[in-house]
């Protein structure tokens, strides 16, 4: 497949294509700004409180002058609240959700996918059984199910995403140190007392480096989204906090006088989804093209 | 067919670890979640019967042999009473089984009817208009969430063009939007992919012979193409329709469709434990014994896969 994929990307008509790529590629990064300084600096951009409730200003459309004289560029939802200030909340709780599940993903992931490649024997058996059983099964249920019995908390569910992406991490570690462990050089460290920590840090990490950058990005893209949906569902961040997911569930039940409450969350979680997941693929024919059908 | 039993035998081994660990973390979870009695027995009930249902339900025994029962029981399908329906949970989950087969399998369908012809063009028509526009939609398709896909598609076909309900189960009108929803992430995977393998096929040697031969286009791309660039369409489609499975709950949720999605997400509610454990653990079954079965399938038609 790599082959034909490299076949049509020379028979582009070069220039054309190139210029559109570098639109989209800055139309991206443009995007991934915005979301970042939304993030960090919500308080100072947001125009109202994403949680205070105004009854006189309900269900508003977008408007420049709204029933309390502000304006609410994306207009009110159903208690009253500024929807332009709970998606860029919003923006923070998704990516602090994002950023930790993948952090603890690729800390087990990383973790085991060593302990299997230096370990070897069962110990590598056991961890890669449990890999293959993880893929071998919709974890968003085994998620919702989880979630369910312990209860909805911020911790709860940066483990439980993070938990879902580990298999990754874990497989491309463990490649790295069992194609290390049959080269010379790493007897030769074992034989004048170099430690397994040194093996790891100074050769094995510099050299997964790019895959890792590769898959934590893409890994990105599934938290988000796998974030929203649990909110969706009512089972990921609870109300009031504002989350892309919960906001698009609370607008459900509008969307025929109120479009706006669900769209605009839901149009902003889409695109982030769409640019970083994009971003991923970018970085991996540009890092690692061997990574290609994980 | 050397060496496909020992194929068939690994394959079997890892469903059935699959299988166990699935029943293991439910277990678990189910243990964390703390006692049960007290969601079944009115608030007010004498301390004696709280301690006759605990005897009951075996929660007064060791831990180690609550789970060895509870694997018992679920080889049996026991998966206790329903709080909710006051009857089998097993049962419960059976009868929301049919609504979540019809959508898959509709989901399941209209992707392929769509992607494989979409696929088949834009390959064709390499860098054309149409190969642009579909395989921008389709990576629109694979990235976006589920659950915004369905609640576009209500806000624009049902609430803006009047066209198809919004939700609910009554006919096949009320059919199309959910299976549009939950095929959609199969439909951009399988047109992607069609569009590769049928690109790789289109740059053999053996095409290019057939075109030095005189054979029409036509007949190059429907005879010597589609058959050779089938394999691992076959496969990938195979594999998409076993994480159907996983996005009905998300569709049966946005489109009230009453699944055993939408059945999971109510008992979570209702705290209707046992339904909720059922529904994960034949969700479960079910998609392990799809992947198993695409493996099998996969194993015959590609002997290369057997040794791996």
């Amino acid at each position: 497949m790599a082959s034909s994929i490299l076949a049509s990307a020379r028979a582009e008509p070069a220039p054309s294509r190139a210029r559109r790529t570098r639109g989209l590629a800055a139309g991206g990064a443009v995007f991934v700004a915005l979301l970042l300084v939304a993030a960090l600096a919500a308080p100072l951009i947001a125009p109202a409180d994403p949680i205070r409730q105004s009854l006189r200003g309900r269900l508003s459309a977008p408007t420049l002058s709204g029933a309390d004289g502000k304006a609410h560029l994306l207009g009110t939802d159903h208690l009253g609240r500024d929807v332009l200030s709970r998606v860029i909340y919003g923006a923070r709780v998704s990516l602090l959700v994002g950023f930790a599940a993948v952090i603890v993903g690729g800390l087990v992931g990383a973790t085991l996918g060593l302990v299997a490649g230096f370990r070897g024997g069962w110990t590598d058996s056991v961890i890669m059984t449990l890999a293959d059983a993880q893929l071998a099964f919709p974890f968003i249920l085994l998620a919702i199910g989880i979630i369910a019995v312990l209860g909805p908390s911020f911790p709860t569910l940066i483990v439980v995403i993070g938990l879902s992406g580990w298999v990754t991490y874990a497989r491309v570690l463990r490649s790295q140190v069992l194609v290390l462990r049959s080269r010379e050089f790493v007897d030769a460290i074992h034989a004048l007392g170099g430690s397994v920590a040194r093996v790891i840090t100074r050769h094995v990490l510099p050299n997964v480096l790019s895959s890792l950058v590769v898959i934590a990005t893409l890994e990105l893209a599934r938290a988000i989204v796998l974030e929203a949906t649990l909110s969706f569902l009512g089972l990921g961040v609870q109300p009031p906090t504002p989350s892309w997911g919960g906001m698009v569930h609370e607008g459900r039940e509008y969307l025929d006088s109120a479009w706006w409450i669900s769209t605009a969350p839901g149009i902003v979680l889409m695109l982030t989804s769409i640019v970083v997941s994009r971003t991923g693929d970018w970085l991996r024919d540009l890092l690692d093209p061997t990574l290609r059908g994980e | 067919m050397r060496g496909f039993l020992p194929f068939v035998a690994s394959r079997l081994i890892r469903a059935a670890i699959a299988l166990w660990l699935v029943s293991t973390v439910v277990f678990v979870v189910m243990r964390l979640s703390g006692d049960p009695v007290p969601l079944l027995l009115p608030p007010d009930a004498p301390q004696s019967e709280f301690a006759r249902v605990r005897a009951e339900l075996g929660l007064d025994r060791p831990i180690p042999v609550q789970y060895v029962v509870f694997l018992g029981n679920v080889l049996r399908g026991d998966f206790g009473q329903s709080i909710h329906f006051r009857q089998s949970a097993f049962r419960v989950v059976l009868g929301y089984l049919p609504a979540t087969f019809e959508l898959g399998l509709a989901a399941f369908a209209l992707a392929l009817v769509v992607a494989l012809p979409i696929g088949v063009v834009s390959a064709v028509k390499r860098n054309s208009a149409v190969d642009q526009a579909t395989m921008g939609l389709a990576l629109v398709g694979q990235s976006a969430p589920t659950f915004f896909i369905g609640i576009l598609l209500i806000l624009i076909v049902s609430l803006n063009l009047g066209l198809l309900p919004t939700s609910g189960r009554e006919g096949w009108p009320s059919l199309i939007l959910p299976a549009l929803t939950l095929g959609a992430f199969a439909m951009a995977s399988i047109a992607r992919l069609t569009r590769s393998s049928v690109l790789e096929v289109l740059g053999a040697d053996y095409i290019r012979t057939a075109r030095a031969k005189g054979v029409s286009e036509a007949v190059v791309v429907a005879k010597h193409t589609l058959k050779n660039a089938a394999v691992p369409i076959v496969t990938i489609t195979g594999l998409q329709f076993g994480t159907l499975l996983g996005g009905a709950v998300v569709t049966e949720t946005v489109f009230a469709w009453p699944g055993i999605g939408r059945l999971a997400i109510q008992s979570i509610y209702n705290r209707d434990y046992p339904v909720v454990q059922c529904t994960v653990f034949i969700s479960a079954v079910l998609f392990i014994v799809i992947n198993f079965c695409v493996d099998m399938i996969y194993g015959l038609l590609d002997p290369r896969v057997r040794s791996s």
